[in-house]
């Protein structure tokens, strides 16, 4: 039944749209979380992000499974990471900017081995129904919930565990809040680093495979518009706290579908200015959350971009 | 690991002595000879990437050369894509003198070009000789206010400058793709939405006898004027002082505020200047081919020349060399179009990567030549 709602499609669309549009930001920025919350920050995700959405795509078609393309895209980003990781181990290496050559070169090599798979069609990851008890349509569409948007909710409560109550998350927690007294307790920063940067990884591959197998749905070197730099930049304002950053994510995934849906309801005005709202709501979002003379509350010790 | 030198320290000699004058020069070189390695290692990279993908780097590394350098006319096509560079890469050298990475040049090209390109449709009557200064001022002030933006809230709020200015040429690509789509369209313009062609008299030609527009001339200018800047002023001794240490130049009494704003402003009204020419002297309109990516080139280009302007003249040479072969060597060769990006991203992390090495070879410290 396709009923006309009139301009509650809006709301709706919007709702629908953070659904759909969220996932890569929540894994990214899990992926992140877990990153700078180790003390460094990988600015290089975005680039990860895309190579993850090829590598996923790719294997998916190569396969036939969705979730070997999962897999692919997981493992793909945590070898990025890994390099990341490695590289800012040198002394005198600056992780900003090896973030900003990472991106470059996660792109250009995404670019560079996806081409044959711009055309052919890979299977999609499966979605499951959460509006069997409405007869509209609309809302039938809005809660299709992806699989792996439930996977990353799963990942957001178990990494708030990680850090909360286990071992492995206290120690990563050490070194992201003073190298010194990890030293102290006879960790060594740069392996925990470099692991957590390769973890990191992995969640922002897995954000791509998101984007090529799911919504949108198909690879092209358009795939991604910036959610992975977005992400490191939601990170800060969830404060470093995995479980906010679902609703953080939630947030720019209703941004971001804010273009599109006033698009389907018809309003077609300076629609090119409803794109830019996510950078717009990132931006003023990170000028909300910074201040020039105390340290971010919530922020890791060691970490570069807020001190 | 620290190795403990017991062996005499050499005095101090004067360049009169040949030894003192190799050690000067060994001193002096380990700023030319690293980052020059580093480019080698990165190309030499690149070309095991070639191999493991079936293809000869010796032809890709001879094909660059043909159609980048080998020819006059492939030196004009080179040369005309090194003058956006130009500009891009001083966005970047620029702030940081300050300590800041702005990677957002991308943003102040595309606005600084919707400014002229919009400006031009309002200046139609006008003497060349007035209208193109004020075109030129005009994306300049859009491209400083752009970037300086940046550095406003990098002094006043502590946003961190790299992530802001790239969202900050996200915003810019979007407005203008908003400002082409309406405002300011032609609606002559179908296929492609762009401004008003410019009149035939406000568009900057070549330069006598090239085949080259002026946009490289003023580059290089730009270099120049940008280098005595950073060397040869008060202004730029402050701003690497405060690079260093920006607590230390507060107590000082340096204005550090008001060095971190110009210093953004400046290098993005550079940056507004690459797309001022882009419109003026490439495509004749302002369009999506604005944001054609020498802002993220410009990057590289900057850490490349480790941010010294005189350097980025030759850096930026080389790239757009690169950059302009890509066509003819990817259709010759049958790669994709993303080929020249992995050779830059791998270029990049090399470059990057040899700045571990600074201070640790011995070849450049001739104070532990004698220690085996």
């Amino acid at each position: 039944m396709d009923s006309d709602i009139g301009l509650w499609a809006i709301p709706l669309a919007i709702l629908g749209g953070a659904i759909r549009v969220s996932p890569p930001f929540l894994f990214v920025s899990l992926g992140e979380v877990l990153t700078e919350r180790s003390g460094r920050i990988n600015l290089g995700l975005e680039g990860t992000l895309v190579f993850g959405a090829m590598s996923g795509y790719a294997l998916a078609y190569q396969t036939g499974s969705p979730w070997v393309g999962v897999l692919a895209a997981a493992v793909a980003g945590s070898l990025f990471g890994l390099v990341h990781g490695l590289l800012c181990s040198l002394p005198r290496v600056n992780d900003i900017a090896i973030g900003i050559a990472m991106m470059l070169l996660g792109m250009g090599l995404a670019f560079f081995f996806g081409k044959p798979y711009i055309q052919p069609v890979a299977p999609d990851l499966p979605a499951i129904s959460f509006g069997w008890w409405s007869e509209l349509q609309q809302v039938q569409a809005a809660l299709r919930v992806n699989v792996l948007f439930l996977i990353g909710i799963a990942a957001a409560i178990g990494l708030w565990w990680m850090f909360r109550a286990t071992r492995l998350g206290l120690i990563i927690r050490v070194v992201g809040d003073s190298s010194d007294a990890a030293c102290a307790m006879g960790i060594r920063p740069s392996v925990v680093h470099t692991f957590a940067t390769a973890a990191g990884g992995a969640f922002a591959g897995v954000g791509g495979a998101y984007l090529s197998l799911f919504y949108p749905g198909s690879w092209n070197e358009g795939i991604s518009s910036g959610q992975g730099l977005m992400a490191v930049a939601l990170v800060i304002f969830a404060r470093w706290n995995p479980i906010a950053c679902l609703w953080a994510a939630l947030i720019f995934g209703g941004a971001g579908a804010l273009g599109p849906a006033l698009q389907s309801a018809g309003i077609s005005q300076g629609y090119y200015l409803f794109y830019a709202a996510p950078y717009v709501l990132t931006l003023g979002v990170l000028i909300a959350t910074s201040s020039p003379t105390r340290a971010v509350t919530g922020a890791p010790g060691e970490l570069s971009i807020t001190k | 690991m620290a190795v403990v030198d017991h062996s005499p320290v050499p005095g101090p000699r004067g360049l009169a002595s040949p030894e003192g004058w190799l050690a000067a020069l060994a001193r002096r070189s380990e700023a030319v000879l690293i980052p020059l390695g580093a480019l080698i290692a990165g190309l030499a990279v690149f070309g095991l990437f070639l191999m493991s993908q079936g293809k000869s780097p010796a032809e890709f590394y001879g094909l660059v050369y043909k159609a980048g350098f080998g020819t006059a006319f492939s030196w004009q096509n080179t040369l005309s894509r090194t003058a956006p560079l130009l500009f891009a890469a001083l966005c970047v050298a620029l702030p940081a003198r300050l300590g800041l990475v702005v990677i957002g040049g991308e943003g102040a090209i595309v606005m600084g070009g919707v400014a002229c390109g919009a400006l031009a449709g309002a200046l139609s009557g006008w003497p060349p000789a007035l209208a193109l200064p004020l075109m030129a001022a005009a994306g300049a002030l859009v491209g400083g206010v752009w970037i300086g933006a940046v550095g406003w809230l990098r002094h006043v709020r502590g946003v961190n400058e790299t992530i802001a200015s790239l969202l900050m040429a996200y915003i810019a690509i979007a407005l203008m793709n908003h400002l082409v789509e309406g405002p300011f369209r032609d609606p002559a313009s179908l296929n492609k939405p762009s401004t008003a062609p410019l009149p035939e008299a406000l568009r900057v030609g070549n330069i006598p006898g090239w085949d080259v527009h002026w946009g490289l001339i003023f580059g290089m200018l730009a270099c120049l004027l940008a280098w005595i800047l950073i060397e040869r002023t008060t202004w730029g001794f402050a701003a690497r002082i405060a690079g260093g240490n920006a607590r230390a130049a507060q107590v000082q009494g340096l204005p550090v505020g008001r060095l971190i704003i110009g210093f953004t402003a400046l290098g993005g009204a550079l940056a507004g200047l690459a797309g001022v020419f882009e419109v003026t002297a490439v495509h004749g309109s302002a369009n999506a081919s604005l944001a054609a990516g020498y802002g993220y080139t410009g990057i590289l280009v900057a850490f490349l020349a480790r941010h010294n302007p005189l350097v980025i003249i030759p850096v930026a040479i080389l790239l757009a060399g690169f950059e302009a072969s890509s066509g003819l060597v990817q259709r010759r060769m049958d790669l994709p179009d993303a080929t020249t990006l992995v050779l830059q991203g791998i270029v990049f992390v090399a470059i990057l990567m040899s700045e571990t090495l600074y201070g640790r070879l011995r070849l450049f410290a001739p104070e532990r030549w004698r220690s085996t």
